[in-house]
């Protein structure tokens, strides 16, 4: 079943790189270095779908206590942490030659920051945790307080963002003006990240899984 | 309301009698956040001109940098011989447990910006303090104290706990930090600006609310043991 998904994955990544780079028209103003606009904005959109996988995951698994939502919770951070990584390194290679610079404090941006380093600090206290136990309690307050904090980092941001009279950049404005054909491929690539994303979870909560059933095997043996 | 209420100062008063007779926490929180400003002014080279400007990023990281290190020490005193259980099996709720740590981490910080202050006057000849500075620096300790109590107790149980602390401080108090900055700056340079004090100081109080929901609630998922 996990390879038929894999299968499926392969495919449709290989359609995505051949309509990114072949299929879909050159940006007239800023050339072939919009493409990366493809890769850029379904990670974004995956990664903001990961963190609210950890969210929910993360209460799940305080109301019930139950392994299996503190598996998918930690998976969905690992997965979140990789597709901001690839939003944070694909923006700056966008950005430079487009608007001549590598970063900029935007609120976007820098919330998306904000955001890794919160969920990198998540995965440092599990591998710091001296059990499985204390290692879910912790990162599920974190992924909890996380998500709860993220308005008041918007809010901040934007606003110091406003105070100072930074550049404000509208990349959503531009989307309006996409040819049919750029829609077709960015939404195609949503849909390819979008079932990557879920075979990797997917294969990550089943590791998790053998994970325990080791764990509890190797108590059973240390209790006889 | 009493039992409620009782609790939470017999905890914070044994910290504060602990520091007293011991004085573990404010004389290296005091240092450092001394050496952070001397080490500013080498860095920025501060001019009478640019030190108001200048002066609530500097005071902010100061106390930030100080009271982190405080809160790391938060929880040192109840790691010696399993008195943290011992605190623990008290017949008080966790939330009286939180609040009184809080308190504590709270009066410190308060201590740390009252002693930096007076000599960040000193030595810059900074002389714009005004009674609604100091009430951004009431509500900002209150959040550094807040947050900051709760990772002190997650962090004290991690290994390498002298890192994690800052690692998890940090990004979470961005918000705060940013407000009570651009908040003090508008009370310091009383500038008309286009978000206005007013709604800054408005955002440190949302911040100060959620967490002051939130942290005891986390504090007593955290601590079952």
């Amino acid at each position: 079943m996990r390879f038929l998904l894999l299968l499926v994955v392969s495919i449709l990544l290989a359609i995505n790189i051949f309509l990114i780079f072949m299929w879909a028209p050159t940006e007239v103003h800023m050339g072939h270095v919009q493409r990366i606009f493809y890769i850029h904005v379904p990670s974004a959109w995956i990664a903001f779908l990961a963190f609210g996988i950890v969210f929910f995951g993360s209460i799940q698994y305080l109301r019930t206590r139950e392994q299996k939502w503190d598996n998918l919770a930690s998976a969905s951070a690992e997965l979140g942490v990789v597709f901001t990584t690839l939003v944070l390194v694909t923006g700056p290679i966008w950005a430079k030659p487009v608007w001549g610079i590598w970063w900029t404090w935007d609120v976007r941006l820098t919330t998306t920051l904000v955001l890794w380093l919160i969920y990198v600090s998540y995965l440092m206290v599990r591998s710091y945790s001296s059990n499985h136990y204390q290692a879910s309690r912790y990162s599920s307050i974190l992924g909890i307080i996380g998500v709860i904090n993220l308005p008041l980092i918007y809010f901040a941001v934007n606003w110091w963002n406003t105070q100072h009279q930074r550049l404000v950049l509208g990349v959503g404005s531009t989307e309006s003006g996409l040819h049919p054909d750029m829609k077709t491929t960015l939404y195609f690539s949503l849909l390819a990240f979008s079932s990557l994303f879920v075979y990797l979870l997917w294969f990550r909560v089943s590791l998790k899984e053998t994970e325990d059933m080791v764990r509890k095997n190797v108590h059973l043996d240390m209790d006889h | 309301m009493r039992e409620l209420i009782r609790p939470v100062f017999v905890i914070a008063w044994k910290d504060i009698m602990l520091e007293l007779r011991t004085k573990d926490i404010m004389v290296s929180a005091l240092i450092f956040a001394l050496m952070v400003i001397v080490i500013f002014n080498f860095a920025l080279n501060i001019t009478p001109t640019m030190v108001d400007s200048l002066a609530p990023g500097i005071l902010w990281l100061a106390f930030a940098f100080a009271g982190v290190l405080a809160m790391g020490r938060a929880f040192i005193a109840e790691g010696d011989k399993g008195s943290l259980d011992g605190l623990l099996l008290c017949p008080v709720s966790r939330d009286a447990i939180f609040f009184g740590k809080m308190t504590s981490m709270f009066v410190f910080m308060v201590v740390i910006e009252s002693l930096v202050l007076p000599i960040f006057v000193v030595l810059f000849n900074f002389d714009s303090i005004s009674f609604n500075l100091i009430a951004i620096m009431l509500l900002g300790a209150l959040g550094f104290a807040t947050v900051g109590t709760l990772f002190s107790s997650i962090a004290f149980n991690l290994r390498s706990r002298e890192i994690m602390l800052p690692l998890l401080f940090f990004p979470m108090i961005t918000p705060i930090l940013i407000g009570v900055v651009e908040a003090s700056s508008g009370v310091i340079t009383d500038t008309v600006n286009v978000i206005g004090t007013g709604r800054w100081i408005g955002l440190i109080v949302v911040f100060d609310a959620i967490f002051l929901v939130v942290c005891p609630w986390a504090f007593g998922v955290a601590m079952e043991e």
